[in-house]
Order: structure tokens, then C-alpha cells, then sequence
């Protein structure tokens, strides 16, 4: 007989991850049915991306492939749908790396009347329930040590980079080192044996998150961390038309700038914002990375077919 | 020059006047945040390593190295005096720039030489050479167990452990990467 293909060699060894993947993404469903959000699907082929810094979308015919569902799922919101979640796939072109693919899978999910700490909540019951269903226990193992769901640390970004990395977050974001003080580091030092909600980023980071009333130089927004790995990204929506309208005109100066490349305007995400959404807090979980952490593997080429 | 996306593993590149190789590279995104390269270097003269993180338009300077095909001629005081394989022009490298790769030197050794801006950084010598065993105890006859061994020496002084059927005058292979004994060749 011949030699095994390669693709076959390699599908077959990840056979006992896929099947963690595949009771991953069925304890999901339950969850957010169990909670009385309805499951929608919204277009994966669209013809504009919300503009944002560093994203960028790959064209697919004359439309673009969606690199998240957040201003179709938000056109859902304010049409009456008020606890809504997706699982697809979303698609930014040149990340590709030990956690980064073009193609990767999205969980998304929405609910009017919440706020960002209200989310905090109910992703730790989420990955609580999930373990439970996947190892019949809160604690799994990843890269040789064990989370605790049933527990979870929530650290304001400040504090995280005064602790960790002995520097002010404010001046680092002033001298535009960001993103090399949080990965070297922030992110390496942050505790791994629970869930860590890392909280309020800078204004400058607000993306589509609304700004904290009692301290507009941070926004509601929140980055939840397993073992290290950043694995969801989370916000009080921001439904001030007025000023969404203008961080679109900012990202999209910033695109056209940098060379990135301007998408043309969403006007259906317009005709909304000037209908109004109403107040509402949602999240955007990476399904492969959090599949990865609870069957355990160690890079997200592990865990896709 | 190089672009932050040329970064792979093994690709050497230079920063402040130094060559290094990238030994370990990944791809690093923060959410919503700019990419990064995150790497550990490690300098070509030194051994010495670091982290850096690239931005994914900087521009990373390209070393000047050169790699040449060498004879190794003969030991001089400190230095070693080298061949080059098509011109025969010669060339002394100081031996510290060997360290223990010294000892396994053998006359018309085929080397590779690596230059950096003209001058000669790193020799790396052929996987196997052969040696001559200088000093050992005496073998026990017949036994021709390779999981026993004894200590040994090169006639240059360098010790290494070979299996106790190894005698003074036997000829043995060293693998030059590890420093250890491989075979023997023939006896004595």
C-alpha cells in the first residue's frame, strides 16, 4: 500500500483535539440558548467593512469577506433582537502566525441593556460551563497549567502595566510602544492558573466602545486572557451616532494614510445609527483559540482542520 | 535592507553594526492593536542573545556575509592558516574565533568561512573528520560493546570518551558538531 497522503496523516492525528473542538462549539450553543439568545447568521460576503486601524479586509469579487458581524449584528439590535450571538467564520488578511490565521472562527454575541461588566459575568459562567461540559470539571490544562473557571481576576489595563511592566499605560500609549510593552511585558506576566479580565483601555483604543462617563480618558472596554493568550474582546457599545461617525472618518484617514485602503461608507450601519441603538454591551470570542486552550494544544494549527 | 515581513527563522540581519540570526520568530497581534514581530536574536560575535519586537514597516538592516569554501592548511602560533579553495589565496583566523572546533582540524579539512564585512566570524568544518587516538588505556580484546566506554586523547591533547576496543594508534570518526566519538575507522 502507498505511503499515507500528508493531508490525511495530519487530519487524523488531530482527530481527539477536533472532537474537543466540535463539544466545545455544542456547549456554546447550549449555553446561549439556555439563556434565551436566538442564534443568527449574518452575511459573510459584504460590501463594507466597519474601518479600523491594523484590520484589513480581504476582497472577495467586488465585496469584501467580513473581518467581524458587529455592524450587521448591531443592524439587529435596533431592529428588536435584543440577545443575539453568531458563531462564523470572519477573515483579515496577513496575520498568520502560532495564533493568528486568515481564516479563523468567530463567536459574537450582543444583549440590550447590558453593560461591559455585565459581560464579564457571563463569560466566566461561559467558559465555566463550557469546561464542565467538555472535562465534567472547571479546571482544564493549558501549556502545563491549570486554569480555574469557577475563579476569574479582573485588573484594569493601568494597573496591569504599572504591576507587570513598572510603566504608566498613559505615557507608554504617548510614546506610541503600545503594543511591544504589552506583548513583552504585560501579556507573558498576567496570572494563567484563571480567567483575567483585563479592563478600560485608552481612549485612543476605544474602537467601537463607548467611553467611561466619570473618565473619558478610558473606554468600557475589556480583553479577557487565558493563559497568557488574549481570547475575547469586549465593550459598552458605543450608540452615540454623532461620535461613531467621527472615529469612522479618523479610522478611515488613518487607513488611507497608512496605506491600508478606505472601505466605502456602510450605509445601512448609517441609516441605523441615525435611527438609534439602543444601550447594549457585546463581545467577540476567538472560537479556535478557545477550543485550543480547552482541548490543550498549544498553537491553533492544532486545533483547525 | 529588509522589510519586518522578510523575518523568518534563520534569516540573519544587522543592528547596530552587529550580525544576528533570528532563532526564534512569531507573528503577534494585540487585539485591535498594530502586528508585531517578536523575536530572540542571537549576534554572530558574541553568542549573546536578545528579544526585539518589529513593527511591520521598519526596515532591518542586511549584513554584509560572504561564505567561502576553505582548505585548512596548518596551525601558526595563534592563528590558523586557511586556504581558499578557488583562488588558494591564504588567510590566518585566530583560533579563538575556532574554540573547541580547533581540535578537530585536520590538514586539506574542507571548511566554510564565513565573512562579515571582509572579515572571517565563523568557520564551520566538515560534519566528520577522522583522528588518530594518542593515548588510552589498553582494550579489552573481543569486546566490541559501544554503550562501555573509556576515556581517550588526540595527540593535540583533546579528550573524549570511545568504547574499550579502541586502542592507541586506532583511526575514529568525530562528529565536529557534537565533539563525540562516532566510529572506528581502522585499527591500528
Amino acid at each position: 500500500m502507498s505511503a499515507k497522503p500528508e493531508i490525511i496523516r495530519r487530519l487524523s492525528s488531530l482527530k481527539l483535539r477536533l472532537e474537543k473542538r466540535a463539544a466545545v462549539f455544542s456547549a456554546v450553543r447550549e449555553f446561549f440558548n439556555s439563556n434565551a439568545f436566538i442564534e443568527v447568521t449574518t452575511p459573510v460576503r459584504i460590501r463594507a467593512p466597519a474601518p479600523e486601524p491594523h484590520i484589513v479586509a480581504v476582497p472577495s469579487g467586488d465585496l469584501f469577506l467580513r473581518t467581524s458581524p458587529e455592524l450587521e449584528m448591531k443592524c439587529m439590535l435596533a431592529s428588536g433582537y435584543g440577545k443575539i450571538f453568531q458563531i462564523g467564520p470572519c477573515f483579515r488578511k496577513n496575520e498568520k502566525g502560532r495564533l493568528h490565521r486568515e481564516e479563523f472562527t468567530m463567536l459574537e454575541w450582543y444583549e440590550a441593556g447590558a453593560d461591559y461588566l455585565k459581560l464579564i459575568d457571563f463569560t466566566r459562567k461561559l467558559l465555566e460551563f463550557i469546561s464542565m461540559k467538555v472535562h465534567g470539571s472547571p479546571r482544564c490544562v493549558f501549556r502545563g497549567c491549570e486554569i480555574d473557571f469557577a475563579k476569574a481576576e479582573i485588573i484594569t489595563l493601568k494597573s496591569a502595566f504599572a504591576k507587570f511592566a513598572k510603566r504608566n499605560l498613559l505615557e507608554i500609549v504617548a510614546d506610541d510602544k503600545f503594543e511591544e510593552v504589552l506583548v513583552t511585558d504585560v501579556e507573558p506576566a498576567l496570572p494563567k492558573d484563571r480567567p483575567v479580565f483585563v479592563k478600560d483601555y485608552p481612549a485612543k483604543f476605544a474602537a467601537l466602545s463607548r467611553l467611561r462617563k466619570d473618565d473619558p480618558e478610558f473606554a468600557e472596554r475589556w480583553e479577557l486572557y487565558l493563559g497568557g493568550v488574549e481570547i475575547a474582546n469586549a465593550y459598552s457599545e458605543l450608540v452615540d451616532g454623532r461620535e461613531q461617525q467621527e472615529r469612522f472618518r479618523k479610522a478611515q484617514a488613518w487607513k488611507k494614510y497608512s496605506g491600508e485602503g478606505i472601505y466605502p461608507e456602510n450605509k445601512d450601519f448609517t441609516d441605523v445609527l441615525g435611527h438609534g441603538i439602543p444601550e447594549c454591551a457585546g463581545c467577540a470570542l476567538g472560537m479556535d483559540r478557545l477550543a485550543m486552550v480547552i482541548a490543550g494544544a498549544d498553537s491553533i494549527d492544532e486545533i483547525m482542520a | 535592507m529588509y522589510e519586518a515581513s522578510d523575518l523568518r527563522k534563520g534569516i540573519k540581519i544587522e543592528i547596530n553594526g552587529d550580525p544576528w540570526t533570528v532563532s526564534e520568530f512569531d507573528f503577534v497581534k494585540p487585539g485591535k492593536g498594530q502586528a508585531l514581530y517578536r523575536c530572540k536574536l542571537k549576534n554572530m560575535l558574541t553568542g549573546s542573545t536578545m528579544d526585539r519586537t518589529f513593527r511591520v514597516a521598519e526596515k532591518i538592516g542586511k549584513p554584509d556575509l560572504e561564505e567561502k569554501e576553505m582548505f585548512y592548511s596548518y596551525a601558526d602560533g595563534d592563528f590558523c592558516v586557511f586556504s581558499d579553495a578557488e583562488t588558494y589565496e591564504e588567510m590566518r583566523i585566530g583560533k579563538d574565533k575556532l574554540g573547541n572546533q580547533f581540535y578537530f582540524l585536520v590538514e586539506n579539512a574542507e571548511c566554510k568561512v564565513l565573512f562579515f564585512n571582509g572579515r572571517p566570524i565563523e568557520v564551520t568544518l566538515p560534519v566528520f573528520i577522522e583522528k588518530v587516538i594518542a593515548d588510552t588505556e589498553p582494550g579489552a580484546r573481543g569486546d566490541t560493546a559501544t554503550n562501555v566506554t573509556k576515556p581517550a586523547k588526540l595527540d593535540n591533547g583533546y579528550e573524549l570518551a570511545v568504547p574499550l576496543f579502541v586502542n592507541i594508534g586506532d583511526r575514529i570518526k568525530i562528529d565536529t558538531r557534537t565533539g563525540l566519538y562516532s566510529e572506528r575507522v581502522s585499527k591500528a
